[in-house]
């Protein structure tokens, strides 16, 4: 598949294969690129992996000579041989070895939805301890304040929507302050929730007049709860009514009849179904497939001042994502994160979100494992998209350099750097096209896909 | 007689109470199931749905939960729960700070404006203007320059409770009966001397009013301003608490937040007596 897999496997093709040189075949290429969060065995084999790959390389510069020493010897032949004469265990060690954390307590605020899983879980699970860090995970009010106490210092880092830190380093509804996303939290894992009487108004066509919550202007949620509306015809500027009002209001909001309905975080869009107030219109993944929906993100100056710490941060946190990912892990996440102290919520919402077996709130059972997912690489062309929908919704006016912007917020290069070294395998690009309602998005071509968007707010 | 009237008042007060639970308790009995539902499903709904029990808590739920807080007030599950009684005490800490820095300013500062006319009518536009500010509207700004959100939540409360205080204090000082004063000018007492043992006597009963008047006002305020800035308590508790459509625990907190405030009040009304003189 990738470098980090088994060097003495003779079929194994260390240089070539793929568009991406880093695997066998297209195919593996595909399955790697859309899983990305392989399971490995453990963090040493991992990392004896990278280096007996390397040694290998070195050793037979040529990949035919070294195919055909593996097959004549065999693969544990060849292992025993080399570390024979190289110290296969110390060069492991060594590589293994990074730099000290400056600072070590460290504080990570977050706001209590199951999209901040990984920053969450990384603390009773113990992801932040095993990379040498004293991680308070804080629970935060809401958006503002948690944009507000990052740009203080009191957090280090923080959970943020994935759209937040390019709207502050980009000055919108604050002062422009550097902020960076190594990673992503979540995609996928919210949805659009209606109140119960709205059954059988299914067809969003009919939903002139209504009112919608969404939790922050710079969200995804708003972005995507735009993007459907437009698709249906619906202006959402001028025939519906979108109200920004925190996760946690929302349940209590819907009940009093005060809106209709709401794209959110989930174990908020359960919790309304739950407690019998709504039911499940459609998963934000039927949207897009694979949508990004919450980031980690720090400011430029924890980043320069702190490298280490930042580094075994987001190694942390990419640690977290990985184990998140994996749909047997799921239900213990679940007890771990449902506590007063981290989500405060109960256990078999929480579960309903995590393993995609959840009650719809119209009487049925569903299953769909991938309705919520986590995946750490910060593609830059999220970043890309996210500035089309601002663009498209004046939230920015004038002129945007998409790409310098994508690739100074989202630390795509980094991450890969990161993920390399902890025996992953990232994507080889930074950029991919993907389509949000069978609307393919070309990340090259920000500006005509904002044009041909009929529905937007005319500057 | 009047033993009887108090015994009379408190039976009254305890029949009250006994049919307001009463009412609570019928009000929120739960309803027959709704529908029918396949138990899988209802596997994964909640009580509220499968069973028509009703969102609002009954006065039973809320004092078995109550106990529950009570029974271990200072538990310290990490840095998002803790006990009751170190959120109380978390809350308590913020208003006594921020009150005694109000005091600290008010009084002094209500003094000299209080002994000089002039200061006081150059200044009263200013009060005036700052006074009916909602202590709430200073969080983003305070957020923002201070840069540290306990110490805002400290400032709020200074804000809030500076402004009864500073009127109350030159009211009371402004107002000093003259004759007293022309004749501590007759007997030619220094100014220091006059303004403590003379001004401040009889200013105290004001001085104390408004003191009571702004603590009413911190205690108030502190609830509102910790579930915005977070972190910890009783505020922060309610918070969380509606975070998880606890309905219950938010009962509870209302509860307390009503007790504190109380015996906050009562404290400095025994003080106002204490000052208090006869004409």
């Amino acid at each position: 598949m990738s470098t980090f897999d088994n060097p003495f496997d003779p079929d194994r093709n260390l240089r070539a294969g793929c568009v991406c040189g880093q695997h066998r075949s297209a195919a593996e290429h595909e399955q790697a690129t859309a899983l990305r969060c392989e399971p490995t065995e453990s963090e040493e084999k991992r990392y004896e992996g990278v280096v007996a790959s390397a040694v290998m390389r070195a050793m037979f510069p040529q990949d035919v000579a070294r195919r055909a020493f593996l097959k004549s010897v065999g693969a544990s032949t060849a292992l025993a041989a080399l570390s024979q004469f190289f110290p296969l265990k110390t060069a492991t060690e060594v590589f293994a070895q990074t730099g000290a954390p400056e600072k070590k307590d460290l504080k990570v605020g977050f706001i209590p939805i199951t999209c901040a899983t990984p920053i969450i879980m990384a603390a009773p699970m113990g992801f932040y301890a095993k990379h040498g860090l004293n991680v308070e995970v804080v629970k935060t009010a809401g958006w503002a304040v948690i944009r507000d106490k990052t740009i203080n210092k009191e957090y280090d880092a923080a959970h943020m929507l994935a759209p937040m830190p390019i709207a502050i380093s980009l000055g919108l509804g604050a002062n422009a302050i550097p902020f960076a996303v190594p990673a992503i939290e979540n995609i996928n894992g919210q949805g659009i929730v209606l109140a119960a009487k709205h059954k059988d108004k299914r067809d969003p066509k009919d939903w002139k007049g209504l009112k919608f919550a969404i939790p922050f202007d710079y969200s995804m949620h708003n972005y995507l709860l735009r993007y459907y509306l437009a698709e249906h015809g619906i202006d959402p500027d001028t025939d519906v009514q979108l109200r920004s009002v925190p996760p946690p209001e929302m349940v209590a909001n819907l009940r009093a009849d005060n809106i209709d309905g709401f794209l959110a975080p989930d174990n908020i869009c359960q919790r309304a179904i739950y407690d019998g107030v709504g039911f499940m219109h459609l998963l934000s993944k039927e949207i897009w497939d694979g949508h990004p929906c919450c980031s980690f993100a720090a400011s430029r100056e924890f980043i320069t001042t702190a490298p280490n710490s930042f580094a075994a941060l987001t190694r942390a946190i990419v640690d977290a994502t990985a184990y998140a990912s994996k749909a047997e892990n799921r239900k213990q996440i679940a007890e771990a994160i449902a506590p007063a102290n981290y989500i405060n919520a109960p256990v078999t919402v929480l579960e309903q979100v995590l393993t995609g077996t959840y009650a719809d709130g119209l009487g049925g059972v569903k299953t769909d494992a991938k309705r919520v997912d986590f995946d750490p690489f910060p593609w830059q062309s999220f970043a890309v998209w996210m500035l089309t929908q601002m663009k498209r919704w004046g939230q920015i006016k004038g002129d945007v350099d998409y790409k310098a912007v994508a690739e100074q917020v989202y630390l795509a290069t980094d991450t890969k750097k990161l993920m390399t070294e902890m025996g992953l395998s990232p994507p080889a690009d930074s950029y991919k096209s993907f389509a949000v309602m069978g609307k393919t998005f070309d990340p090259a071509k920000p500006e005509d896909y904002v044009a041909s968007f009929k529905i937007r707010k005319q500057s | 007689m009047n033993s009887s009237l108090r015994l009379r008042a408190g039976l009254v007060s305890i029949a009250l109470l006994a049919a307001f639970l009463g009412i609570w308790h019928l009000a929120t009995r739960s309803t027959a199931p709704v529908t029918t539902m396949s138990p899988e499903y209802a596997k994964l709904m909640g009580l509220t749905a499968t069973q028509g029990k009703s969102a609002m808590p009954g006065p039973l739920d809320v004092g078995a939960k109550l106990w529950d807080h009570l029974k271990r007030p200072f538990y310290d599950n990490g840095p998002n729960d803790k006990g009751l009684g170190i959120q109380l005490a978390y809350s308590i800490a913020r208003v006594g700070t921020g009150y005694l820095l109000a005091v600290l300013v008010a009084i002094p500062l209500g003094f000299l404006i209080g002994m000089s006319p002039l200061l006081s009518k150059a200044l009263d536009p200013f009060i005036q203007v700052l006074k009916p500010i909602s202590p709430l509207a200073w969080m983003p700004l305070a957020l923002y320059t201070i840069k540290d959100s306990s110490v805002s939540a400290i400032f709020v409360i200074f804000i809030c409770s500076i402004w009864p205080m500073l009127l109350n204090t030159v009211f009371g000082v402004a107002s000093v009966r003259k004759e007293w004063i022309n004749v501590a000018r007759t007997l030619e007492v220094g100014t220091i001397r006059r303004a403590f043992t003379v001004i401040l006597p009889a200013a105290a009963p004001t001085i104390l009013t408004g003191m009571r008047i702004s603590i009413g006002i911190a205690w108030l305020v502190i609830v509102a301003a910790e579930m915005l800035v977070g972190g910890t308590g009783i505020g922060y508790f309610v918070w969380n608490e509606w975070n998880n459509l606890s309905i219950t625990n938010v009962i509870i907190a209302i509860l307390l937040i009503g007790i504190v405030g109380m015996l906050l009040d009562q404290i400095l009304a025994r003080f106002t007596r204490m000052v208090t003189f006869p004409e």
